[in-house]
């Protein structure tokens, strides 16, 4: 009962904080802070798709980009072909959760361990990177939307009011948008989590032969798992075509893949609110570093900390070595033990006495 | 039949070069079980390695032979001792600090060399078949991957240095038992499966020309290589080599070489959907 309270002190926190920064942002910051802020309420949500499978589901992908630039692909061809958002954006986390169904049909319901799992996750990644990188000729179009290949696609139209073709979403609308998604995201991943759904999900995790024993599908629980992943990564592409109105290949890229597998390392696995913070802050790193230097220096320092996968890759080799759990779950330890240690000196403080 | 005699030659080709990339990695992984997210960077080190020889004046030939290998190796034994000794047996973990490892290269290299293509141009000039020409130093890659097998194979097969390789990965308790010392067994076989990777990249650097990030272009091809193979490390990597080579070289013959490379990973995601254990796993199981 105890355990239970605290969780929902922990959820009211999480809501009142959310809904504070939600509301006061847009009147205390400037524009382009706003601006900034959006986009990492966009790749947190991408952080929470890979917390729920790999987290929570045991699912290694190191492919969740190629779903985030399937929606943001998706997005912006159907978008170019109707001119109205609603049907866009409904594809555009449809069509990612197709994808991640059809190919966690072929990945689990062979059987495939989880090595292989991330190897063939990462060459989806990668054959998606090439095909759509080779697009770059005139001849490769969808309807009125030219692929483009590594030059990307510029000028992809806004989301609008639903059914409203003229009531565009400005870019405040933007981040009341995408910041009200991670809430309703994070809310709705405890809700699943906390369903009978999750509980087996997280069964399945820690033991796939006892669930399956216990009469469990594993082959379909993980399916569902991955298909929501795939459907949530989705929704963030759509929302990230929207915040820069240009998709390029590069979001299929490694480095992508890279960022998303990070943030929830160093978050930690296993939570949700791990993954949003180790999200926001690798980012507001990455951006910190190149800030600082503008031009890129030409000394070798400068050109060292001017370089994002350098940086990334010392940050990912120091937390798989020294915090594999991550932040979030190592701090909580922290705390939960100190917090023991004194219950403990209380309690042999009375010893004594009751022993006269 | 020129045609037919210079397609042979490049399927022969696409072949050898897919064995060679992936036969550092299949030692690593089919020896040790890890798997080494980093191996692309390995092999675009070798390149460095070589190139940056050459140009300091060392002969062409021994750069690519001897020096890469050696670096390569070296830096093999280090990333063993320093990082993968902390991770056996935590498979997911040894991914993810490779893969952590990989994108550390890729920053210090571009950070050294800028991310621009450095290349030193083939010798050995090209030759004449009928009406066509094809560069000699093709056969060479070729000749170099059929060395290459045959002396692992000779090393696990006759000398006492490769039963030992071969008891430890069996049963390491047993072999220390009977006086081996596994980690030192681990360090050495992780070293030369990266000294194999870095004379591949160095062997293969006047072909694609080297640059920070070719190690992407090597991985994802050299590891589905491994993984269609299954557990035998030699007979797994030329069945799979043989498989997708084919399949790459006649989908870029027919097509363009990125959707031969599409056709290759796409084959790939379908083999190991029918033989989740590789091709060793079902056929020429009792094989190296």
């Amino acid at each position: 009962m105890k355990a239970r309270g605290y969780n929902m002190a922990g959820l009211a926190l999480v809501g009142a904080i959310g809904l504070a920064f939600m509301f006061l942002t847009p009147r205390f910051a400037e524009l382009d802070v706003v601006l900034d802020l959006t986009v990492y309420m966009i790749m947190a949500i991408l952080a929470l798709s890979l917390a729920l499978i790999w987290g929570y589901g045991g699912i290694l992908c190191f492919g969740q980009s190629a779903f985030f630039g399937l929606g943001a692909y998706t997005y912006a061809i159907t978008m170019f072909n109707m001119g109205e958002s609603t049907v866009p954006f409904l594809l555009a986390i449809l069509l990612p959760a197709a994808f991640a169904a059809l190919l966690g049909y072929f990945m689990f319901y062979g059987r495939i361990s989880d090595v292989y799992l991330g190897v063939i996750t990462l060459t989806v990644t990668l054959i998606l990177f090439n095909s759509v990188n080779s697009t770059a000729g005139p001849e490769f179009h969808i309807g009125a939307a030219r692929l483009g290949g590594f030059n990307g696609i510029p000028g992809i139209p806004p989301l609008n009011i639903p059914g409203n073709k003229g009531a565009v979403i400005d870019l405040e609308g933007m981040f009341y948008l995408c910041t009200g998604s991670l809430l309703l995201t994070y809310f709705g991943l405890r809700l699943l989590l906390a369903s009978q759904f999750g509980r087996i999900i997280v069964g399945i995790r820690e033991n796939e032969r006892r669930a399956e024993l216990l009469g469990y599908d594993p082959r379909a629980y993980k399916l569902a798992t991955f298909t929501i992943g795939g459907a949530l990564a989705g929704f963030a592409g759509c929302l990230f075509a929207n915040w820069g109105n240009f998709v390029s290949p590069t979001i299929f890229g490694l480095s992508q893949s890279a960022q998303i597998i990070i943030w929830v390392i160093v978050g930690g696995r296993g939570t949700l609110i791990g993954p949003i913070v180790g999200c926001i802050g690798i980012q507001w790193l990455s951006a910190m570093l190149g800030a600082n230097q503008p031009s890129g220096g030409s000394d070798l320092w400068s050109k060292i900390f001017a370089n994002a996968p350098l940086i990334l890759g010392s940050i990912l080799i120091a937390f798989v070595l020294l915090v594999p759990k991550g932040l979030v779950p190592t701090l909580s330890d922290i705390v939960l033990s100190l917090f023991r240690r004194r219950q403990r000196q209380e309690q042999r403080g009375f010893e004594p006495q009751q022993a006269e | 039949m020129d045609l037919v005699a210079i397609l042979a030659i490049q399927v022969v080709y696409a072949i050898a070069s897919l064995a060679l990339i992936s036969v550092g990695l299949a030692i690593i992984f089919g020896m040790m079980r890890v798997i080494n997210l980093a191996h692309g960077e390995f092999l675009m080190l070798g390149g460095y390695a070589a190139i940056v020889a050459t140009n300091h004046g060392v002969n062409i030939w021994l750069s690519m032979l001897v020096v890469a290998p050696i670096a390569v190796g070296l830096l093999g034994v280090v990333v063993e001792r320093a990082i993968i000794r902390f991770l056996y047996g935590r498979m997911i973990d040894t991914m993810l600090a490779t893969w952590g490892l990989s994108l550390f290269l890729v920053g210090l290299t571009t950070a050294i060399f800028g991310n621009t293509t450095v290349g030193i141009s083939a010798p050995l000039g090209s030759i004449q078949i009928g009406d066509y020409r094809t560069s000699a130093y093709t056969l060479f890659v070729i000749a170099v991957a059929v060395v290459v097998l045959g002396v692992i194979f000779a090393a696990m097969r006759g000398t006492r240095l490769g039963l030992i390789a071969r008891g430890t990965m069996q049963n390491a308790n047993m072999a220390a038992a009977l006086g081996v010392n596994p980690p030192r067994v681990y360090a050495v076989t992780f070293g030369i499966g990266a000294a194999l990777s870095g004379l591949a990249g160095a062997v293969l650097a006047p072909v694609s020309g080297v640059f920070p990030t070719i190690g992407v272009a090597y991985v994802a091809k050299s590891f589905i290589t491994v993984i269609g193979g299954g557990a035998a490390i030699l007979s797994g990597t030329v069945s799979a080599s043989a498989l997708f080579g084919t399949i790459n070289q006649i989908a870029t013959f027919v097509t363009t070489p990125v959707f031969g490379e599409v056709a290759l990973l796409a084959a790939a995601i379908v083999l190991i959907r029918l033989l989740p254990q590789g091709i060793t796993g079902r056929f020429f199981r009792s094989g190296l």
